[in-house]
């Protein structure tokens, strides 16, 4: 593949990690459930400037850095015996599921003036002698006046993404331009182009570029109208235009230098900043790893439960009078299934896209910083060599005057777009993490219901122990559960103490509660139940 | 594939068989209620008598674990777990209870009981004893012997193992069962003294052995096939259960990583902070839930436990059974060819052949008075082997009676108890989803206030 710019990440890529590790990990004794602590998150993508594709090799030292960690104490260790790590063999791969994502996208500015509607959908595979690749369609919907028509539909592929993204850091070196979905996902990957794989980028592309829609000053860079609206041709050949792949890394090189020199002489307020992005970076990749664990430990979860209900349908075929308690653990444990699956579906919308977003971002915003440092470096260093040199000392002063408006102006945008930011990610995070509690609410109360709905006949029919004794059991109103379940109240005249009451007397030594919650819920045939919604 | 002759010697005495005489009252003894449970840490009930027949009800719990070292019989240095035995007999009229006894058993103490009692009562199904080493074990159980979670478990197991005993009509009265539970010292001298070994049938352990029967009972070949099935169906579910637990667990516990992270992120955000510190915390509380939530299911999991041994208990009935059938069989065989070789000798003709036919035609002719020694000795073998076979007839009538009266109760005895087992288990399900819904409702509004 002699692409330009992907040429350099497809050697460095490498093979793909095996799921060999995964399996190692598992056949172990000991399992820890906690993470690598310290050191452990993410690196900064070294001192690159953003070269192409650089999300995707920093993804790759990512993986190289977590190996090494191996030996790191662990904080939470939650098995009897010593920790292993394998949280090592992790994925950044955002499993989801078939549903599709209508544009959900909503952003806390200008709501109203939303005026360019963008979708990004139809995958399409393009095979040529070369190379296979994937287009996106992209459909525009505007009402802006420096827009041709009000509508625009284009093909265009992850490369032609990563352009825009390349030339709106060019234009914009400190403002927070959204992030890509990375080139490659090393780990777990078979097949490059695999269905998931696809429709993750998919969405993280939508988000992309609603994103820059939303910013209040990305929206109108002319290259991001370009990108939405040329057609094919036309496309081809703007893209040839601007400073070839060499002379950006001529610049990158060079910034790495003068990056070096930018840290020392930051301002307050941005050694604030900088401290903030270091420690949410790494929190916020410890979170990505715990969401992608969870869902893999819900998902091995499910793939026993699928096992576990049907051995109680194979041993009700050799039993009588247990067939039909056996039958209905089994349909009890199918509906737990169900409740899995679906939440597991929910997370891999609401939660794990938002903060894998996010654990980009993070990389982006040390980039920024960078940036700006180097700006404010570039100033400095001309400063310096004002005050050694005495010759050219008027070019040198009229240089720096330019450099002080250069390092203002940059300042200033990345202020104004932090604060946007902040704001920004807040909600964000808010929603999913209110998303996912919802989801295991969803779950909880879904399998309470299919659990509780145990016919009530057998215990009457159980044992058989009437003592003549009656007993009187209630069951509580929804008011417990803020309105989420109701239920009808009933009475019942029990025969059959003495089951009961072994039953309960078992758990009372263990669980006190159980006695007087009255969680016990009983279907008779002409139980109602509702489950309704109050928000 | 085993053909032992059948031995006289081992069939057993008729001693051991007379708590059979009165199976009707055996049946209707006093079985407390709190016995079917059998699960209560409190102590249960039962009926018991002593060599004088004075009936009077005892509770009996199994109420502490101790760790021991002593020497073993090859003098070595040993570490092994004794647990208390207590029994309290019950006055009928206020029903208030004293201590009679108490002493300290160790596992292969039971064992030995049971063992006897297996080779005393074949018809019996007998109640099996909690498993030797901790199988099914899932990621966070230990399979050590000594761990005090196994330990705990093992404690309530044998209680159970009790109580079955002392509920059940037949084994409740027997002498060395009483024993075990008054008498410290010199028991296992006293059991050993009974010689049950010798009287065990060796085949009944070798269960890959098959004995060609031709007319067995077909209700104990559907026993044995049920037991088969239940033996695989069980261990089947208790394996996936251990799975199913393992990933609950890492389900539950990977959430408290959030709990720290959380905390740890909440420092350098004003707003979030408080939200975020907040749910985090709920997220500890979520992951440490899992804890009481599988030692219960353990409990559950103990109770499958037990019926899968149940099921070898009820396998060795029906072999019991099968090899009764097969020595019957092999005597009436017996007899049969006797008889055939007396009427072969009296009328001089010979049918079939025989060495004693060849060695005749080798040697010569037997005297007439060799040959009326020999028809004399196979009468009167014939009339032993009439008698044998006689008796033989009526102890397998007797045998099949017998155990099919106590596999029905242990029919009903199963179906009771499983059902209460699959119940507690869709209550602790319910308890669960209750937790979880609670935890979570906590955690929404914390991240809602964020």
């Amino acid at each position: 593949m002699g692409k330009l710019g992907e040429a350099g990440l497809a050697a460095t890529a490498g093979p793909a990690r095996t799921l060999g590790m995964e399996g190692e990990c598992r056949a172990s004794q000991a399992r820890s459930w906690g993470l690598p602590a310290g050191g452990a998150g993410r690196d900064s993508p070294g001192g690159d400037a953003p070269l192409p594709g650089s999300i995707s090799s920093s993804a790759l030292l990512q993986t190289e850095v977590l190996d090494l960690d191996e030996d790191e104490d662990d904080l939470e260790v939650f098995s009897k015996d010593a920790s292993l790590m394998d949280m090592n063999s992790f994925s950044p791969l955002m499993p989801t599921s078939p549903l599709s994502m209508i544009n959900q996208v909503k952003f806390e500015d200008e709501p109203d003036l939303k005026d360019l509607f963008i979708t990004v959908d139809e995958p399409e595979s393009h095979v040529t002698t070369i190379e296979t690749f994937i287009t996106y369609r992209i459909i525009t919907k505007t009402s802006r006046g420096e827009f041709d028509s009000s509508e625009f539909e284009v093909r265009r592929r992850y490369q032609d993404f990563l352009w825009l993204k390349e030339k709106l850091e060019e234009a914009h070196p400190t403002l927070i331009i959204p992030p890509l979905p990375e080139k490659f996902i090393v780990k777990g990957m078979v097949e490059r182009f695999n269905d998931d794989f696809i429709e993750t980028r998919r969405k993280a592309l939508h988000k992309f570029l609603n994103r820059i829609a939303d910013h209040p000053t990305l929206t109108f860079n002319e290259d991001f109208k370009i990108f939405l609206t040329a057609e094919a041709w036309e496309f081809s050949s703007h893209k040839k235009q601007g400073p070839g792949l060499l002379s950006r890394m001529g610049q990158s090189v060079r910034a790495v230098a003068l990056s070096m020199k930018g840290v020392k002489s930051r301002p307050e307020e941005f050694m604030e900043m900088n401290n903030f992005i270091e420690i949410f970076s790494h929190k916020i990749n410890l979170i990505d790893k715990i969401s992608q664990r969870i869902y893999k430990e819900e998902r091995e979860y499910l793939d026993e439960m699928k096992e576990y209900g049907p051995i109680h349908i194979l041993w009700s075929a050799s039993e009588e009078d247990l067939a039909d308690t056996l039958k209905s653990v089994a349909s009890c444990i199918d509906e737990c299934c169900k409740a899995t699956e679906k939440r597991m579906s929910g997370l891999s919308e609401a939660l794990l896209p938002v903060v894998h977003e996010y654990v980009l971002y993070s990389e982006m915003l040390m980039a920024v910083m960078k940036r700006r440092d180097q700006i404010q470096a570039e100033l400095d260093s001309k400063v310096e060599a004002l005050t050694s040199k005495k010759a050219d000392t008027d070019l040198l002063t009229e240089e720096i005057g330019k450099l002080e408006d250069k390092v203002e102006c940059a300042n200033n945008a990345l202020k104004a777009d932090w604060d946007r930011w902040r704001q920004n990610m807040q909600n964000d995070i808010k929603s999913a993490f209110t998303n996912m509690a919802e989801e295991n609410i969803l779950y909880y109360e879904q399998s309470f219901v299919a659990s509780g709905s145990f016919p009530v006949s057998w215990l009457f029919a159980s044992g058989g122990q009437s003592t003549g004794g009656s007993f009187i059991f209630s069951i509580s109103p929804s008011s417990e559960y803020s309105g989420f379940i109701s239920f009808r109240i009933y009475w019942f005249d029990f025969a059959v103490q003495g089951t009961l009451k072994s039953l309960l007397q078992y758990h009372s030594s263990k669980t006190s509660i159980l006695w007087h919650s009255a969680f016990f819920m009983v279907q008779l045939s002409h139980l109602y139940m509702t489950t309704g919604k109050t928000t | 594939m085993e053909q032992a002759a059948p031995d006289p010697e081992r069939l057993l005495q008729p001693a051991p068989l007379e708590p059979l005489s009165h199976p009707d009252t055996g049946l209707e003894s006093v079985v407390g209620e709190e016995v079917k449970g059998a699960r209560d840490e409190g102590p249960g009930d039962g009926t018991m008598t002593e060599s004088n027949f004075s009936l009077k009800k005892i509770e009996i719990s199994v109420s502490e674990a101790e760790k021991r070292t002593g020497r073993n019989a090859m003098n070595m240095q040993e570490t092994y777990t004794a647990y208390l035995i207590e029994t309290r007999s019950v006055e009928h009229s206020d029903g208030q209870s004293v201590l009679t006894d108490s002493l300290w058993r160790r596992y292969s103490e039971f064992e030995l009981l049971r063992n006897y009692l297996l080779v005393y009562y074949p018809h019996i199904v007998v109640p099996p004893l909690p498993e030797k080493r901790a199988e099914f074990v899932w990621h966070k159980l230990s399979a050590d012997n000594m761990d005090p979670d196994f330990v705990e478990r093992r404690r309530i197991g044998l209680e159970n193992f009790l109580l079955r005993l002392a509920s059940h009509p037949i084994l409740c009265r027997d002498k060395i069962f009483y024993l075990f539970l008054t008498q410290e010292g010199n028991w296992k001298e006293t059991v050993n003294e009974t010689g049950f070994q010798l009287k065990a049938d060796s085949r009944l352990k070798a269960l890959n052995a098959t004995f060609r029967v031709k007319n067995p009972d077909k209700r104990f070949i559907e026993l044995k096939h049920y037991s088969d099935e239940l033996q695989s169906v069980i261990s089947h579910l208790l394996r996936v259960r251990a799975r199913v637990a393992d990933r609950l667990y890492g389900v539950y516990k990977v959430h408290g990583n959030y709990g720290r992270v959380f905390s740890e992120w909440s420092a350098i955000e004003k707003e979030m902070g408080d939200g975020l510190q907040s749910a985090g915390h709920h997220m500890d509380v979520y992951a440490s839930s899992i804890d009481d939530i599988l030692e219960d299911e353990e409990h559950y999991a103990d109770q499958l436990k037990e019926y899968l041994f149940y099921a070898e208990a009820l396998r060795a009935v029906c072999r019991k059974h099968e090899l009764m059938q097969y020595d019957l069989e092999m005597a009436a065989q017996d007899l049969a060819s006797k008889k055939q070789q007396c009427e072969e000798l009296a009328t001089g003709t010979v049918r079939t052949f025989s060495l004693k036919g060849m060695t005749t035609k080798l040697f010569g002719q037997e005297t007439p008075e060799q040959r009326e020694a020999r028809i004399k000795m196979l009468e009167e073998q014939i009339k032993e082997g009439e008698q044998q076979l006689k008796s033989k007839n009526l102890e397998g009538r007797e045998f099949v009676k017998n155990a099919w009266a106590d596999i029905e109760r242990f029919k009903e005895q199963k179906n009771h108890d499983l059902k209460e087992a699959l119940i507690s288990y869709a209550v602790m399900q319910i308890s669960m989803c209750k937790k979880g819904i609670q935890v979570w409702t906590n955690a929404k509004e914390c991240f809602s206030k964020m």
